[in-house]
C-alpha cells in the first residue's frame, strides 16, 4: 500500500490562472448545485461513498473509524466529472486522481477543490492513456461510467490494468431490467425530470452477470453487488440487497 | 449523559423522578385530587431505568465545560461574543467583538433566543408571547418527597414541583403577566405564602432555599433551521412553553441529531457545511419541533382556561388517560422526550 506511482505522464494536467478560475467557477457551480442538473449524483453521493469507503478498509484491512479512514491508499477515480468523488475520498486522507477527457470539466474540479486546499491529481486523461504510461493504483473507483461506454469489456480491461496486482476496483452502474426502465429512463428523465432526456440509454445498462464476466475477463473477480434504493418518504437513497436499478460492486484479483 | 461520560460527574446530584402526578384544580380548591398518576418506571423502554432527572443546572454545566475542556479537538475562546456573521463558498466567518476571526465549514448556532447568527443570516421567526410569566426557585421542606414530581394545572398556568437530592425542590409556576410581576415584587414572607397558596401543601413547613427569577413566556420557531454553511439548535431553532420542560430535553435532540448528521458526513468525506447535509439535519429535526412546539402551546391553552365545562373535559379525558396504560406510555416516553427517530446519543450510543 504505497502512494500511487505519481508523477505519471498519462494525459494532461490542466496549470488554471486566476482569470480561468473564475470562468470555471460557473461550470463547477453547476455540477455542485445539489438541486442542479446533477441532482441524482449528490442524492446517491453519500451511500456511494459509503460503499466505497467500507470496501476499500476492508480489503487493505484499515480500521480507521476517524477522518482520514482512508489515508495512504491511491485511488484513481475514473469518470469524476466536477469532483463529486474525488473531493471526498481526497477529505478521507487518499492521495486521489481524478480523470476525465473533457478539459472544462477538469477545470471546474479544480476551481472548485482549489479553494477549499485539497490536494488532488486532475487530469483530462482516458484510463487508457494512464495504462498506457504505466501508472497503477491502490484502488480504481469507476462510478455511474460503464453505461455510457460503448465497448464496456476493453473500457473494463483499462480500468483492472491501472489497479495494482492487490489492488480494488469499485463499479457503480444501472441494471438492465424493466423496472431500471421505469425508474431510471421513464422515472428518472421523463416524469421527475432529474435528468436531461437522452441522459442514458436503456439497452447500455448492464446486468451483474454480464459486468461479472466483463470483469473475470479482465482478470479480476466481482464481489456481491449491492444496491441503492430510493425511498421517496425521506427523500434520500440507502444500500439494499435490491440490485434491479442501480448498483455497486467491488473486485478483486 | 453515559454515553459522551458526563452521567458518573452528575449522578450523585441527580434525583430520579420516581413518580409523577397530575391535578387539576381551583386555586380555592381544598384538596387536590390526584387526576393522573403514574409511576415513572421505564425498564422495557430504551434500558433506562426512569423516564427523567432532576439535575441542578450548576452541577451540569460544570461537569459539561470539564470534558469539554479535556478534549483537544475543542478549542474554547472565551470571553466571546460574536459581532458579525458572514458566509463565503467554503466558509463561516464569525467576527469576534475585538476583532478576531473565526472561520470554519459549518458553524451551529447556539446563541438562544435571540440568536444573534440566526438575525445575520436572515432566517425570521413566527412565535408570540404569552401573556404569562414564569417564575422558578428552590424551597426546603420538612418531608421527604419520595421522588415524586408534582404539576398542578392552575387557573393561572401549570405550577409544577420537581424533587432534588434531600428535602428540597424546585418549583417552576406560570402565572398571569400582572398578577406574576405582584408577586415578584413581595418581599421573602410573603411570596412564599403566594407559593405556599398553590403548593398543595403535602410536604410540611416551606421556606425559601434560592433566588427567585422570572421571565417573560414565549413560543417561537425559525422559519428555517439552517442557512448557507449555518444550522440552528436549541433555543435558537425553537421556544416552546415550558409546560411540558420540554425545551432542553428539544435542545438535546437538536444536538445529538446535528452530532450524528456531522459525523456520519465527516466519515464519508462530505463538506459538513454543504446544504446537502444540513437538509438532512432540518429534515430529522424540524417536524418533531414544530410539533412539540404546536402541542405544549395547545396543552397550555387548554389547562389554563378557568370555565367549569373546560375543567370537566380535562377531568375526564386525564381519568381516561388514567384507566390506559397504553396511553399513559405514551405521555410517559413523549414527556422523557423518547419519541421521534431517536440520534443515537439519546440511545445511550456514540454516533
Amino acid at each position: 500500500m504505497t502512494s500511487g506511482s505519481g508523477g505519471g505522464s498519462g494525459g494532461t494536467r490542466p496549470t488554471i490562472d486566476d482569470a480561468e478560475l473564475q470562468r470555471f467557477a460557473a461550470l463547477a457551480a453547476d455540477w455542485w448545485d445539489p438541486k442542479g442538473k446533477f441532482r441524482p449524483l449528490h442524492q446517491i453521493g453519500p451511500v456511494r461513498l459509503e460503499f466505497v469507503r467500507d470496501r476499500l478498509k476492508e480489503h487493505f484491512k484499515l480500521d480507521g473509524r476517524g477522518i482520514k479512514a482512508l489515508a495512504g491508499l491511491s485511488v484513481l477515480d475514473i469518470g469524476c466529472g466536477g469532483g463529486l468523488i474525488c473531493e471526498p475520498l481526497a477529505r478521507m486522507g487518499a492521495k486521489v486522481t481524478g480523470i476525465e477527457p473533457k478539459e472544462a470539466n477538469i477545470k471546474a474540479a479544480i476551481a472548485h477543490a482549489k479553494p477549499q486546499g485539497l490536494d488532488i491529481d486532475y487530469r483530462a486523461a482516458t484510463v487508457e492513456d494512464l495504462v498506457a504510461a504505466g501508472e497503477t493504483f491502490d484502488a480504481v473507483v469507476c462510478l455511474e461510467v460503464v453505461e455510457h461506454v460503448p465497448d464496456v469489456a476493453a473500457f473494463l480491461k483499462s480500468c483492472a490494468a491501472a489497479a495494482k496486482p492487490d489492488g480494488i476496483m469499485v463499479l457503480s452502474t444501472i441494471n438492465r431490467t424493466l423496472k431500471s426502465f421505469a425508474l431510471a429512463i421513464v422515472g428518472a428523465e421523463y416524469v421527475l425530470r432529474w435528468l436531461p432526456v437522452g441522459t442514458h440509454q436503456w439497452d447500455r445498462f448492464i446486468t451483474p452477470q454480464e459486468l461479472e464476466r466483463h470483469v473475470a475477463a479482465a482478470g479480476m473477480r466481482l464481489g456481491p453487488a449491492k444496491g441503492m434504493v430510493y425511498n421517496p418518504l425521506r427523500d434520500s437513497w440507502s444500500l439494499s440487497s435490491d440490485t434491479d436499478v442501480n448498483y455497486l460492486a467491488a473486485a478483486t484479483r | 449523559m453515559e454515553a459522551i461520560g458526563i452521567w458518573p460527574h452528575i449522578a450523585d446530584q441527580a434525583q430520579p423522578v420516581k413518580r409523577i402526578e397530575i391535578t387539576d384544580s381551583g386555586l380555592d380548591a381544598g384538596i387536590r385530587p390526584v387526576l393522573l398518576a403514574w409511576d415513572n418506571d421505564l425498564h422495557e423502554i430504551e434500558g433506562t431505568s426512569t423516564a427523567a432527572h432532576i439535575v441542578p443546572l450548576p452541577r451540569l454545566n460544570a461537569a459539561l465545560e470539564t470534558a469539554a475542556a479535556s478534549e483537544r479537538s475543542i478549542a474554547i475562546v472565551r470571553p466571546a461574543a460574536a459581532r458579525s456573521f458572514s458566509v463565503g463558498e467554503f466558509s463561516a466567518d464569525i467576527e469576534l467583538e475585538g476583532g478576531d476571526t473565526i472561520a470554519a465549514p459549518l458553524a451551529v448556532a447556539a446563541d438562544g433566543r435571540n440568536s444573534i447568527l440566526r438575525q445575520a443570516s436572515g432566517i425570521k421567526t413566527v412565535g408570540w408571547p404569552y401573556e404569562q410569566i414564569g417564575i422558578a426557585t428552590t424551597i426546603e421542606h420538612e418531608l421527604d418527597h419520595g421522588g415524586i414530581a408534582v404539576q398542578h394545572f392552575l387557573p393561572a398556568g401549570p405550577f409544577a414541583i420537581l424533587p432534588l437530592p434531600g428535602r428540597k425542590s424546585c418549583v417552576t409556576w406560570t402565572e398571569s403577566a400582572a398578577e406574576g410581576h405582584r408577586i415578584m415584587l413581595l418581599d421573602d414572607n410573603a411570596f412564599l405564602e403566594e407559593l405556599d397558596l398553590r403548593f398543595g401543601g403535602k410536604l410540611g413547613r416551606l421556606k425559601l432555599a434560592g433566588s427567585r427569577k422570572a421571565w417573560p413566556l414565549s413560543v417561537h420557531l425559525a422559519r428555517a433551521y439552517i442557512a448557507n454553511r449555518l444550522a440552528l439548535v436549541g433555543d435558537a431553532a425553537h421556544g416552546v412553553h415550558p409546560i411540558a420542560g420540554q425545551g432542553l430535553n428539544l435542545a438535546f435532540r437538536d444536538v445529538a441529531a446535528m452530532t450524528e448528521v456531522i459525523a456520519d458526513a465527516t466519515r464519508t468525506g462530505l463538506d459538513i457545511g454543504s446544504s446537502a447535509v444540513l437538509e438532512r439535519y432540518e429534515r430529522w429535526r424540524r417536524f418533531d419541533s414544530m410539533l412539540a412546539a404546536g402541542a405544549f402551546d395547545a396543552l397550555n391553552a387548554f389547562f389554563s382556561q378557568e370555565n367549569r365545562l373546560l375543567r370537566s373535559a380535562r377531568e375526564v379525558g386525564l381519568q381516561l388517560v388514567d384507566r390506559f396504560p397504553a396511553l399513559k406510555r405514551t405521555f410517559i416516553t413523549e414527556a422523557a422526550g423518547l419519541t421521534g427517530e431517536l440520534p443515537k446519543l439519546l440511545k445511550g450510543e456514540l454516533p
